[in-house]
């Protein structure tokens, strides 16, 4: 009589791993190998409850329990309480399915994420992959174009465009060649949905860019990953390579007589390639200098050719549009923010992690129902939303709801989804100084507002910080803010301005009376 | 042959291999990082010749990207994120104490070459914070303690 080897899931991605996941897993082979207890131990993605990393999951009779966070400390206590059986634990979750802060979530885009394998297709195929990808082979590019406009989805990158409007520009480009470019260059701080993405789920994400090669008629594509993803490098490199000996992807998609060839570009550490244009520069390999617009990418975009050029985001919920129907995905949401909405949840929070529900909730639900707070358990005293361009959000307006529209009334953004929490003992003075000091160090350089006028943004700042000609200087910040918006070629300089505006509405008290911290780091520039 | 013109012959082949992928550049200044671990100041030359363009546009993208470095680093290249995330869980002590710690700023290498400390803005590792890589290993939640830990 023989008894099955018992799975044991112990995640493999970035902040996993960073928690230790990878000496729990040995500590778990180790405890099984001494008790002559074999198991299978299958690293999976992240479900993205980061609080509870390293989560470790055991199949019991085909349902997955839980049991986080675990420490290499705890490995022999999970043995001894039979924890293979889903036995009682103090740290036993329950059914993972189950845990509220991912039963109230809507997974579509990240249905997989932290389910399957990441690597292994069959795994993928067993969890509705490829069923999207199937179903665009045997459309036109018109009708895949029309599933994708009618889904409602818009570009997640931040810029929130339709997607199926920007396809449709692309398909009617004539070209001898196009290119599909993923923007995986994911540098907003509290953002990490790119990251999970690669990582946990690479196969959808080629899915989704291959659909997009149809849908426009290009062969070609590339991912450009920044490099301080060094996993997703690799994940993606692998998958991108199984894919194609699967015949998922090269010259013949699935035998038919359409082609598509996607690699993998590392990206150099510049926060400005993450803006399409710059991003496209970069792929020819000059400088990330951000290009005038017009001509669109979707025009004349990488090496001039028609571009299909969106976030990671907005390729992998794709293949469930082409999968499951138009109607399916729009049915999710609120007024013209449809589908489902990626919330990272950043900073100093108690439940961090990724929250993937329909556009709608009140940003407060997000915050406490989910996050519970502060890390530190002391008040929340400002939300950056949407990355380092993003406003910061005042406790006031915490009743807005997760809606691109609602957001943008408040003067704030979904952007890429990003969330940082700040407890009462955040200076804010200190974050619009630093929006200015991120905009100096990371500008192309290429127009003068964003170049020059961060520079002197955090020189203004440092002045009313100090108390020097206070009224006169805060004047001046507010004009130098609206040249930036104003005058700034690209979002960085035209944006940047906005965390230090908010932080003038909401916090005028912080940047006023503070004086200037001793370790603040002068504006460091390259060459 | 010396060891300055083997590099210079490794540069030359790390080029070549690639020159003809569109868009070849920076792939060849990653591959020259990472068998080197940094792009010397030889490599502008030899990559301009092998791509046909001038030393200038080489020099400007070297130059313009913050990964690449033209002088050799310590051992071990530490990343410590200064983003926002990590700034609302102590990210500025926490520079502060790797400052003091390593006996070094920023771009610098530690006295016993094994630690070159870099800034990063955001390792995507936020609801952890605050995180720093160690070449390609991440960390999180990372207290001064653990700080200590991680370099000793």
């Amino acid at each position: 009589m023989s008894t099955p080897t018992v799975k044991v899931f112990v995640p493999s991605d970035t902040t996993a791993r960073s928690l230790g996941a990878d000496a729990v897993a040995a500590a778990i082979a180790a405890e099984a190998r001494k008790r002559g207890t074999p198991v299978d131990i299958v690293r999976n993605g992240s479900r993205g409850l980061y609080w509870l990393e390293p989560l470790v999951e055991v199949d019991v009779a085909g349902v997955r329990h839980a049991y986080g966070p675990v420490g290499t400390a705890d490995v022999g206590g999970l043995f001894a309480a039979n924890f293979l059986a889903g036995g009682k634990h103090a740290l036993a979750l329950g059914p993972t399915e189950k845990i509220e802060y991912l039963a109230r979530q809507t997974r579509l885009t990240f249905a997989r994420v932290g389910v399957i394998d990441p690597l292994s297709l069959d795994d993928y195929r067993a969890h509705g992959g490829f069923r999207g990808l199937t179903n665009a082979l045997k459309m036109t590019g018109e009708q895949i174009v029309a599933a994708v406009t009618d889904s409602g989805l818009r570009g997640r990158g931040g810029a929130a465009f339709p997607t199926g409007i920007k396809w449709k520009t692309v398909l009617g480009a004539p070209s001898d060649q196009k290119y599909v470019v993923c923007n995986a260059d994911e540098g907003d701080s509290g953002t990490f949905a790119d990251r999970m993405i690669m990582e946990s789920d690479p196969y959808v994400l080629i899915e989704g860019m291959t659909i997009a090669g149809l849908a426009v008629g290009a062969t070609r594509g590339f991912v450009y990953i920044r490099c301080e993803y060094p996993q997703a490098i690799a994940t993606m490199r692998a998958a991108i390579e199984r894919a194609t000996a699967a015949g998922f992807l090269g010259e013949r998609i699935q035998g038919g007589d359409r082609g598509f060839r996607l690699e993998v570009r590392e990206a150099a550490g510049a926060y400005i390639c993450g803006e399409e244009t710059s991003l496209l520069e970069s792929l020819e390999g000059k400088r990330g200098m951000v290009r005038y617009r017009p001509p669109l990418p979707a025009i004349k975009g990488l090496f001039g050719k028609p571009t299909a050029l969106n976030n990671v985001l907005s390729f992998a919920s794709v293949p469930i549009v082409l999968d499951k129907g138009a109607e399916f995905y729009k049915n999710y949401g609120v007024g013209r923010s449809r589908g489902t909405v990626t919330i990272q949840l950043a900073g100093n929070v108690k439940r961090g992690g990724l929250i993937e529900v329909p556009f709608g909730p009140p940003l407060r639900e997000i915050l406490y129902d989910f996050g519970g707070g502060t890390a530190s358990g002391r008040p929340i005293r400002a939300v950056q939303a949407g990355g380092p361009l993003g406003a910061y959000v005042h406790p006031s307006q915490f009743d807005i709801a997760f809606d691109y529209e609602q957001f943008a009334a408040a003067g704030a953004m979904v952007g890429h989804g990003g969330l940082v929490v700040f407890d009462d003992t955040v200076d804010m003075g200190e974050q619009a100084r630093f929006a200015m000091e991120f905009c100096a160090v990371e500008s192309c350089g290429k127009c003068t507002p964003c170049r020059i006028g961060a520079v002197r943004g955090v020189e203004v700042i440092d002045r009313i910080r100090s108390g020097v000609n206070e009224t006169a200087n805060l004047v001046l910040l507010k004009e130098l803010c609206e040249t930036m918006v104003v005058g700034s070629l690209c979002a960085l300089g035209g944006m940047a301005p906005f965390p230090v505006l908010s932080v003038l509405k909401h916090f005028p008290e912080d940047l006023r009376s503070s004086t200037v911290s001793n370790d603040s780091v002068a504006v460091e520039r390259r060459a | 042959m010396t060891a300055d013109s083997q590099r210079d012959a490794d540069i030359r082949r790390l080029a070549e291999a690639r020159a003809t992928e569109p868009g070849a550049l920076l792939p060849i200044l990653h591959a020259i990082q990472d068998e080197l671990g940094f792009v010397p100041e030889s490599a502008v030359g030899i990559v301009a010749e092998v791509l046909n363009l001038s030393r200038a546009e080489i020099h400007g993208v070297v130059t313009f990207y913050h990964f690449f470095r033209t002088q050799p680093t310590g051992k071990h290249t530490l990343y410590l994120c200064r983003a926002e995330a990590c700034q609302s869980m102590g990210a500025r002590a926490l520079e502060a104490h790797a400052r003091k710690r390593l006996g070094v700023d920023f771009h610098g290498t530690t006295a016993d070459g094994r630690f070159t400390l870099e800034p990063v803005y955001c390792l995507g590792n936020c609801a952890c914070s605050p995180a720093v890589m160690v070449d390609e290993t991440v960390y999180g939640r990372v207290t001064p303690e653990r700080f200590d830990e991680i370099v000793s």
